[in-house]
């Protein structure tokens, strides 16, 4: 079937017929970040895109690597690429009418100053355990009103049902089931760490359309 | 008594939260720590003495993303 389109705007109505006008206008105005591009990264974005957020603030440091492509919004194509140019343009090939800002980098605690400093919310989407608690404490410690929605456990084929979203602190949003860690006889496998973004996902969504609750 | 992620803890009061979570076999680098709804940066760790009373949420990171 040929789709028949009329201009940028037909297509951007098109593209967000799914949405209630509502909904729409919110995503449009929001401003996420999403920290490390790997399984959990560049399936949130993926889904953020897709549900029209407005703004994608995308960080990575790493290259699309065969390994990655177990689990991952990338293709063969992308292999040797920067993971924020590569998803840069896989998200420009599903949802062209939202901005998305790169910053190849390595987020360490001497360079994350002010990383974040526009994004309404931070999703935390590293694979290494201290990187993860470095920009947790770091948000925490000086963007204490800003939420945070991270990731920890999501490993293996365990069963899908473990993997939940808690709420363990104010502003801190908690996703997965806690202890299937990489490197203790789990891998990384899709099915799972696409769950966990789901639940990181979809908690972005509720946050930006006002709901707190888990 | 000092409340730790909703868990009565005995024998906790007096250490300081350094101590407590060494003890509790925590590794230092992957935790996020709240202390009354405040959180704690690392570097207070040590000067932090956990009280009767004490609210105390450790949040635990595992690798894999």
């Amino acid at each position: 079937m040929k789709v028949k389109i009329n201009g940028k705007d037909g297509l951007e109505a098109m593209l967000s017929a799914r949405c209630t006008s509502i909904v729409y206008e919110k995503m449009k105005k929001a401003r996420v970040a999403v920290a490390g591009l790997g399984g959990l990264g560049s399936n949130i974005a993926a889904d953020l895109a897709r549900s029209g957020v407005g703004h994608l603030h995308l960080i990575d440091d790493d290259l699309v690597e065969p390994s990655n492509l177990n689990r991952q919004q990338y293709r063969i194509k992308h292999l040797g690429m920067m993971k924020t140019k590569a998803l840069q343009t896989e998200l420009a090939e599903i949802n062209p009418y939202i901005r998305v800002t790169i910053d190849t980098v390595r987020v360490t605690e001497h360079n994350v100053g002010h990383l974040f400093e526009h994004d309404d919310i931070v999703c935390e989407a590293f694979d290494d355990p201290e990187a993860k608690a470095m920009l947790v404490n770091f948000l925490m410690e000086n963007y204490p009103d800003k939420p945070i929605v991270s990731a920890s456990g999501m490993g293996g084929y365990e069963s899908s049902n473990r993997i939940i979203t808690q709420r363990p602190m104010k502003n801190l949003y908690l996703c997965g089931d806690g202890v299937t860690e990489t490197g203790i006889g789990w891998s990384m496998m899709a099915p799972r760490v696409s769950i966990c973004a789901g639940h990181q996902a979809n908690m972005v969504l509720r946050l930006i359309l006002g709901i707190e609750d888990v | 008594m000092i409340i730790v992620n909703g868990q009565s803890t005995i024998d906790a009061a007096g250490l300081s939260l350094a101590e407590y979570l060494s003890r509790a076999g925590y590794g230092l680098n992957r935790i996020a720590v709240e202390h009354n709804g405040k959180i704690v940066p690392k570097t207070h760790y040590e000067q932090t003495i956990l009280a009767d009373g004490d609210i105390v949420e450790v949040v635990h990171f595992v690798g894999g993303g």
